[in-house]
């Protein structure tokens, strides 16, 4: 199957998906399941991302200026903007593509692979409504929640490694990332969250969805749901930035 | 009554088999056999449209069903149970929950009726005890049975059974062919049974159609199977190690 072939099946089920997304008595419960699957579940990895993110951030930011005579404050405002622009969507998002976007396409592929999709289908469901339906969804609504506390938790480890290591005082860390802070910037974040939600979701319900060929086969889709998802979410973050920044 | 006529499929440049018909009428205990790749999965794959041919006709009380509508296609698939050759019991939930599946989603039925209805297909297949257990718990004959249960809870008009008795051991197939019988005469279950277990064809069928070189081959009753002189279908007979002549 070309790249053609393949973006066409992969259109055609994200329509199918739109389509029957009204159908939610099919999914509530799937829906239900997967938000706290992908929210609930992924927070330790969120925050623990977000703090080392956000310390590790001040710690260089800090010995890259400690021979200029910038202003310290100016760590505070680097640092805060980089997490809520940048960091906080892009890398929390490229660790859940490898949480989220492997488990999703490992599920549905294996489900393929022992026709367990077949049974559903033969009994009458709409299987993207049953299953690609309530995973796209719940991504969408949770990516920009957990884009939230990824962000927070990147300014608090800042913070803290700024007080902890001497490199700035708590006030001027804050008065630093005041200094700079525009609400769009936390709109902007949570857009790119929002797209990264779907694509790491859509394309690993893609890749499990189609999966064929046994065990060798689930491990394949795995790992292309997740280096497809990585992919498409730098190139995402890079169309985004360059449409609206 | 479903009606095959003149189905061809291939997947890329490889014929699965072309020019198939053959009839199912209604009470029917019908067996398709050949050989491993043969195409007998695809071919029944095609009777509920879970697979699409390249060309020909599956009518279902007047009906091609490959051209309905997916509202009515699903409608349509209600009417079938199958029983899949790896069992696709759901992992995610345990036996009662499988079995009470469609249930819960195509019926308004109370949570008390559901109890019962599942209970009493859980007995019909002498699972009255797995009830609470996970699907990974369940032997491979337990597994099958669980999805027996599944596939009739709904009391379709056609059961299909892929490879039925694949894997097992003699006395576990012995016990899956009672319940097809079971099921075909109690329920009158129009029955196709996908097998290359020739045991089970003289336990189950009523008729037989036989799959070779990417066409239907052979097809009657199976007293005329019993008598046939078709010399490829002897050939896969004998070479199933049963002597038909003695039985």
């Amino acid at each position: 199957m070309n790249a053609l072939e393949k973006t066409g099946q992969y259109g055609l089920l994200i329509y199918k998906a739109l389509r029957s997304s009204y159908d939610i008595k099919v999914y509530r419960e799937n829906l239900v399941n997967e938000l706290v699957k992908i929210g609930y579940d992924s927070l330790p990895i969120v925050l623990l991302t977000g703090v080392f993110t956000g310390a590790v951030m001040t710690i260089q930011t800090s010995y890259q200026l400690q021979l200029s005579y910038v202003p310290r404050t100016v760590i505070g405002s680097i640092v805060s903007e980089s997490i809520l622009i940048e960091l906080a969507a892009v890398i929390t998002s490229l660790v859940l593509a490898g949480k989220i976007g492997a488990r999703i396409a490992t599920e549905l592929g294996t489900m393929r692979v022992s026709e367990q999709i077949d049974a559903l289908e033969s009994m009458g469901f709409n299987s993207v409504t049953f299953l690609v339906v309530p995973r796209v969804l719940a991504g969408l609504i949770m990516f920009p929640v957990l884009y939230i506390i990824a962000a927070a938790a990147g300014i608090g480890g800042g913070l803290a490694a700024g007080k902890l290591s001497g490199a700035l005082p708590v006030a001027q860390f804050m008065q630093g990332a005041r200094q700079y802070f525009f609400p769009w910037d936390v709109i902007f974040g949570m857009l790119k969250a929002f797209v990264f939600g779907f694509v790491i979701t859509s394309v690993s319900c893609y890749k499990g969805y189609y999966a064929s060929g046994g065990a060798e086969g689930v491990g394949e889709c795995t790992t292309q749901a997740t280096v497809l998802s990585c992919i498409y979410v730098l190139l995402a973050d890079f169309v985004l930035a360059a449409i609206l920044l | 009554m479903i009606e095959v006529q003149h189905l061809t499929k291939s997947f890329g440049s490889t014929l699965v088999w072309e020019d198939v018909n053959f009839t199912i009428n209604e009470g029917d205990k019908l067996a398709v056999i050949g050989r491993s790749g043969s195409g007998k999965s695809v071919l029944i794959k095609h009777l509920n449209a879970l697979l699409y041919p390249d060309s020909g006709k599956v009518i279902i009380d007047g009906e091609n069903i490959f051209d309905l509508e997916y509202v009515a296609l699903r409608k349509m698939r209600q009417r079938f149970g199958i029983l899949f050759q790896g069992s696709a019991l759901f992992d995610s939930i345990n036996t009662f929950e499988n079995v009470a599946f469609p249930l819960r989603y195509f019926t308004d039925k109370s949570e008390e009726e559901i109890k019962e209805l599942v209970n009493e297909a859980l007995k019909s297949v002498n699972l009255a005890d797995a009830a609470e257990k996970d699907t990974s718990e369940l032997s491979g004959g337990m597994r099958r049975r669980v999805a027996l249960a599944r596939a009739t809870i709904l009391r379709p008009d056609f059961l299909i059974y892929d490879e039925p008795t694949s894997g097992l051991d003699p006395q576990t197939s012995n016990e899956i062919n009672r319940l097809i019988n079971a099921f075909a005469e109690d329920s009158h279950i129009t029955s196709i049974v996908v097998t290359h277990d020739i045991h089970s064809v003289l336990d189950v069928a009523k008729t037989v159609i036989f799959l070779e070189d990417g066409h239907l081959h052979w097809q009657g009753t199976k007293e005329e199977m019993k008598n046939s002189n078709n010399k490829e279908l002897l050939d896969f007979i004998t070479a199933s190690e049963y002597r038909i002549k003695n039985n």
